[in-house]
């Protein structure tokens, strides 16, 4: 899966390896191919190797060992200068001493335009983040979101083929981190520019990503759109990382084809799709997301079913979060919807609640 | 604040106008009382320092500014005489009654061991007049009058009318002479104010070369204190510690032994001399003079004020984030242009407080010059020391002075004005 077919990627990560004290890998043997006009999100938790994998590609950082290409060439040996990539710091990292325009200014004249083509780009590149009226301000003369916008202003003033973001959204209130998410969205899209955006939330991640690298212990876990990797993740970090999910282990009793038998620690038998599994006898986790478990009320008879007792009840507005005992697990969500006809349960009750074998994913231990 | 206070709810309380507690007492009264007592307590807090501050520091100081001016010998001592003086052309020596007054102050003087004073004081003026003064004043008791004469046979200088105009100059409360003299001018014959001959010229000179040297050693701490910052403000911490302790270690030891040191190494006898000396790079005939001059100073100088412009600049460049300049590389800079146009205007602040401080420290600078200075390499403090210490004349050593702080005081201006920011230290 980590290699992706295409006959011709803008950025390519080859067999890539990084690390600072000689002693452990950062990022280890990373594959990667972005193609040109995509907008790419490495997620993963912190220590996880995704901004080492930026830092290389802006170079910043030297890989130990592998290569990086842009545009089919090798970029181990550009300095960072001569890479023309534009990027977004997660500090912004506007200069404190030059205005707004000067700011902007700064690449077009360390690429030694004329003034009058300066004027006029720096007013382009304002006006496309809604920033004109700011031009002759510092940088600490504005709000946090002004500077964001400033910064991506001045990533792309000089018409970067290729922008990279660190966790530019980070310092950001939540509204505004979610007006900004479509903001640079719907840049990338105006400007078809190839984008490579580094973040911890997968909010984030998954609002603006055409597809997201999912990194965990300097290895990218999976690399899929956002529907596919919230439906269908393929181990059981990326299942408990990406969304909620629940999360029960077992012991695989018996194969059928695609499906699996797997016995859990209490004795219940759960039917499930078989992903990352082997063969019986192997350990494995299921996973299963809350919104698929479901009260039965006679009329559906999925695959599995089992009995429940009710824990805890949280009304949430839209749906009630619902913690059940389910197959000798105490924290198994359910979300029950807040609808006209659903039924009213009550703490302590014992329901039936059951799932189809195709949403319960049987990944590795 | 306005806008708010007219669109008050109903649920604010108002009274005329204006905001006010709940039990109806005004807003700005109530919030005084409040921190009425968090302010006594803060000043008590701080009083020990400040009453030690005016005790030792500004008490002293208007003290000397007040002795640079100050003038009271004469007027106490010679009372009669500058009376007697009102009628006196100013032109040749005077007429008998002046002389009268005159014979009955040092009567009076001499019975209060007063004569001495008077005679350092007027000797300041003209150098004969001290022993004009001691010896005449031992034989008035014996005058009998008319007294012109006698006095003119006593001493020489009386038949001077320069000691007379004198007497009437300085016969006043405050004086300009201090001043005068630290500004290496005199009075003239006929008393307007005139420049000295160039080769008797000694404290503006001195002035003029303290803030040469000032600005030698102020270069040269800003040049080799810029990069010992940088490196401690970006090499990992272990490493950065062993160079803050090399930085601070001049700190710790005593002046004396640092100076000793410079002696070793600097004399014509010394490391450096004989090294050079032994590799063949000079003969024994020529060996520098590295001390007793005025590189001895600037060397011995720039090295222990070297921390006063390193500490500010590292305090500075370490809040200086390196992603300032990764933007700047990234945004198409080589590093000598990122450097440059991002991280050096960033670190203005820091040579700036540095550069005030090295400056402001080094014109006032005593010991070292004393110490290795010799004649070429002394600095005004150490001609201020002298006037305190050898020569006693105090008043001119507190003019020098007062000029000293006062330069300091428009140099710290300037900056602000320039820089417009607070000395940031540490």
């Amino acid at each position: 899966m980590e290699h992706v077919d295409n006959s011709d990627p803008y950025v390519v990560f080859d067999r890539v390896q990084k690390t600072y004290d000689g002693e452990e890998l950062v990022v280890k043997d990373l594959n990667l191919a972005i193609d040109k006009g995509e907008f790419l999100t490495m997620l993963g938790p912190s220590g996880s190797g995704k901004t080492t994998c930026l830092m290389m590609l802006a170079g910043f950082e030297t890989a130990t060992f592998g290569e990086i290409l842009i545009d089919g060439k090798p970029i181990n040996n550009i300095p960072p200068h001569k890479r023309g990539i534009g990027m977004v710091f997660q500090n912004y990292a506007l200069f404190p001493h030059m205005t707004i325009g000067e700011n902007l200014g700064f690449p077009l004249e360390v690429r030694g335009m004329g003034k009058s083509e300066r004027e006029e780009k720096i007013k382009r590149a304002l006006a496309m983040v809604q920033m004109e009226n700011f031009i002759g301000r510092r940088p600490a003369q504005l709000s946090g979101g002004q500077q964001q916008r400033v910064a991506l202003a001045r990533a792309l003033v000089f018409e970067p083929e290729l922008v990279l973001m660190d966790e530019p959204l980070g310092a950001l209130d939540k509204n505004l981190r979610e007006s900004m998410q479509y903001e640079i969205k719907h840049l990338h899209e105006q400007l078809g520019v190839t984008v490579v955006y580094v973040t911890h939330d997968q909010t984030e991640a998954l609002t603006m990503s055409d597809r997201i690298a999912v990194f965990d212990d300097g290895r990218i876990q999976q690399l899929a759109k956002p529907a596919d990797l919230y439906e269908r993740p393929e181990n059981a970090f990326v299942a408990q990382f990406i969304g909620e999910n629940n999360k029960m282990n077992g012991t695989v009793e018996a194969v059928n084809g695609d499906y699996a038998d797997v016995k859990l620690a209490d004795g219940s038998l759960v039917k499930a799709l078989r992903v990352n599994v082997g063969d019986v006898g192997e350990r494995t986790t299921l996973s299963l997301r809350p919104e698929r478990a479901f009260m039965i009320d006679g009329k559906a008879t999925p695959e599995n079913s089992f009995e429940a007792r009710v824990e805890e009840l949280i009304y949430l507005g839209d749906h009630i979060r619902s913690r059940l005992s389910i197959c000798g697990t105490s924290d198994f969500i359910m979300k029950l919807p807040n609808a006209a006809d659903q039924h009213i349960v009550s703490e302590g009750q014992s329901i039936r609640v059951g799932w189809s074998q195709e949403d319960c994913r049987a990944l590795d231990a | 604040m306005q806008q708010s206070a007219s669109e008050a709810s109903p649920n604010d309380h108002m009274r005329d106008g204006k905001l006010v507690t709940a039990d109806g007492r005004p807003l700005k009264a109530s919030l005084k009382t409040a921190e009425r007592r968090r302010k006594i307590i803060a000043f008590a807090f701080v009083s020990p320092l400040l009453l030690f501050l005016i005790v030792s520091f500004i008490v002293p100081i208007g003290q000397m500014m007040w002795r640079s001016v100050d003038n009271p010998t004469i007027i106490n001592t010679l009372p009669r005489t500058l009376e007697a003086m009102q009628d006196w052309d100013g032109q040749d020596v005077p007429d008998e009654p002046v002389f009268a007054a005159l014979r009955e102050d040092l009567a009076i003087a001499q019975e209060n061991r007063r004569v001495g004073p008077l005679a350092v004081r007027l000797n300041y003026e003209i150098s004969a007049a001290r022993g004009a003064f001691t010896r005449t004043a031992r034989t008035v008791a014996d005058m009998e009058p008319p007294y012109k004469e006698q006095f003119l046979d006593a001493h020489r200088l009386w038949g001077n009318p320069d000691i007379y105009q004198i007497i009437k100059r300085e016969g006043r409360p405050l004086t300009a002479s201090y001043y005068v003299a630290a500004t290496d001018r005199r009075y003239a014959a006929d008393g307007s104010i005139e420049m000295r001959a160039e080769h008797q010229r000694i404290y503006m000179n001195l002035f003029g070369r303290t803030f040469a040297m000032s600005a030698v050693i102020l270069v040269l701490t800003m040049l080799l204190g810029f990069p010992i910052a940088f490196w401690m403000a970006h090499l990992p911490m272990r490493y950065a510690n062993l160079l803050m302790i090399m930085v601070l270690l001049p700190f710790w030891t005593s002046l004396l032994v640092r100076t000793t040191s410079w002696i070793v190494l600097l004399q014509q006898q010394g490391v450096i001399n004989s090294s050079l000396v032994n590799l063949g790079i000079i003969d024994t005939g020529n060996r520098l003079s590295l001390m007793y001059n005025m590189t001895g100073t600037i060397i011995a100088m720039t090295h222990i004020l070297l921390p006063f412009m390193v500490l500010p600049l590292y305090s500075v460049m370490k809040t200086i984030p390196p992603s300032y300049l990764r933007a700047a590389r990234s945004l198409g800079a080589n590093n000598w242009t990122a450097f440059w146009r991002v991280y050096v205007p960033q670190t203005l602040p820091g040579i700036g407080a540095g550069g005030v401080l090295v400056f402001i420290i080094s014109i006032g600078y005593y010991i070292t010059p004393a110490l290795v200075g010799g004649q070429s390499g002394r600095m005004i403090s150490n001609m201020i020391a002298y006037h305190m210490q050898t020569s006693l004349n105090w008043g001119l050593a507190a003019a020098l002075g007062s000029m000293l702080l006062i330069s300091v005081l428009i140099l710290y201006w300037a900056y602000n004005k320039l820089v417009g920011a607070d000395i940031k230290l540490g």
